[in-house]
């Protein structure tokens, strides 16, 4: 594996994650994350929309006309979404019933159209599929990360496994209701933000505004 | 040269026709992927529907085995529709072809609920009803009864299960609800559902007598083989689940069938 594939690949773990740096994909890291399972399975599902759609966008890139290019991107999208949702429903029922209309919404995955448009339409197939690869990980490492918190102190459990005994199962560990509820993701992916920033300094952004102070007859 | 080339085919990939050409064949071989998934799928998709709801139905009898296979485990199940008015099977509805959905939008078969009445807050009801019986020989042994009601946030949806007296719980599960997780949620957990068992619906006279009730139940009291104790932290779903089952168990639901069919003694 070459440098150029290896940053690809790599890049969008830690360097350029899509959630914590570009912060897309906030909804589903939201809304999917109360168990392990399903994060795991929207990681899966998303992974192989991204990738795929890369795959594909690349394949006619140099055929599709500019004015309705992004069109033609959410058409691919959407066909791949629907395809994946469809095979959930046959093959994972219970997951795809956790999952209900998440599986559907990652049509509006920002990353996916963000990956199709800033990189596939430019690139060729395997470079392309190689970024949705990256993108899907990265997105998913998030997921996952945040799903363990949230599953384990929310629920003492990981993938339904006890971790910590409850209190109403006869252990000792009362459960952070909080953690089950979408305000506690903000608080972890605002956290691994912040923790990420610390170490990679570079991540941090420049301020737009910087407040300073105002001698009173600079006013006036 | 190699200049003009390349805007020559940015102006022919940007023309009127390949505008339309990749739209077109986009969307033909879109379509074809999306709809060959769909109809593929389906039948293995209506498997899973079917199971699930089997189990489900099972499940609120305690009868599910996940050793076993489902269809072998549901043959002691008959499904039978019943006019909820009359109390009375009835036979020229297919119970193979009912669906709640279907029956909910059609004024034949379904009837808004008086306000003071719908205590469960369900606004609609069937006039006829799907039962399942778990029979053993020629005698019930069970009633499985589909139960709805307002929660807290959500509609939950669930499965009463009767003892053959038609008046003692077997057990009780909900399938669908959107409750607060660790919360209303709870109505899902093994131990809470387990507080129903051998709880009694009706009293001698035949009253409806089950209740949700906040705080410990004295056992010692007469009044105690009715009460189920409610979840701490989630007084409205308790109180959904109170009147849910009040309101399915009660003149407007299942009693008239169960006064007729059970073999209730005393």
């Amino acid at each position: 594996m070459n440098e150029e594939t290896k940053k690809v690949v790599l890049d969008p773990m830690v360097d350029n994650n899509p959630v914590v740096l570009q912060i897309l994909g906030i909804c589903p890291a939201l809304a999917v994350t109360t168990s392990l399972a399903t994060a795991l399975t929207m990681a899966i599902a998303l992974t192989v929309v991204v990738s795929m759609s890369n795959v594909f966008v690349s394949m006619i890139r140099n055929s599709i006309p500019n004015n309705i290019r992004i069109i033609v991107q959410m058409t691919i999208i959407a066909s791949l979404v629907i395809i994946v949702d469809q095979t959930l429903q046959a093959f994972a029922y219970d997951l795809s019933k956790r999952l209900s209309v998440f599986v559907g919404l990652i049509i509006t995955n920002c990353i996916v159209l963000g990956r199709a448009e800033a990189f596939a339409s430019k690139n060729p197939v395997g470079l392309s599929f190689l970024d949705g690869i990256g993108s899907g990980l990265g997105f998913g490492l998030v997921l996952i990360l945040v799903g363990s918190i949230r599953e384990c102190l929310g629920s003492g459990s990981l993938l339904g496994y006890p971790i910590l005994p409850l209190v109403t199962e006869d252990g000792w560990y009362y459960p952070i209701g909080l953690m089950l509820l979408a305000p506690s993701a903000f608080f972890i992916i605002g956290l691994l933000i912040w923790a990420l920033r610390s170490w990679k300094t570079e991540q941090i952004e420049s301020p737009s505004y910087q407040i300073r102070a105002v001698h009173r007859t600079e006013v006036m | 040269m190699p200049n003009s080339s390349a805007s020559e085919n940015k102006r022919s990939k940007d023309s009127v026709a390949n505008v339309l050409i990749v739209a077109v064949s986009l969307c033909l071989v879109c379509s074809l992927l999306v709809s060959t998934a769909a109809v593929r799928l389906k039948p293995i998709q209506e498997r899973n529907k079917e199971v699930d709801r089997k189990i489900n139905i099972l499940n609120a009898a305690g009868l599910y085995d996940e050793a076993r296979d489902i269809d072998e485990l549901f043959e002691q199940v008959e499904v039978r529709v019943v006019d909820l008015s009359t109390g009375k099977f009835v036979d020229y509805i297919d119970p193979q072809s009912y669906d709640l959905v279907k029956v909910l939008k059609d004024p034949e078969l379904s009837q808004p609920v008086a306000a003071d009445e719908d205590i469960a807050r369900i606004r609609r009801q069937e006039k006829y009803a799907l039962v399942y019986l778990v029979m053993e020989g020629d005698d019930i042994e069970n009633f499985i009864l589909p139960v709805r009601g307002a929660g807290l946030y959500s509609t939950l949806y669930g499965f009463l299960a009767l003892k053959a007296d038609g008046a003692t719980i077997q057990g009780l599960s909900f399938y669908e609800q959107g409750e607060t997780p660790g919360l209303g949620g709870e109505i899902v957990n093994p131990k809470w559902r387990a507080k129903w068992q051998d709880k009694r619906v009706y009293d001698r006279t035949g009253v409806t007598r089950i209740e949700v009730v906040k705080g410990p139940i004295d056992s010692s009291k007469p009044e105690a083989i009715h009460q189920v104790d409610a979840i701490a932290g989630a007084t409205l779903t308790s109180r959904g689940v109170n009147n849910l089952m009040r309101f399915w168990l009660g003149d407007s639901g299942y009693k008239a069938m169960l006064e007729q069919v059970s073999s209730r003694e005393g």
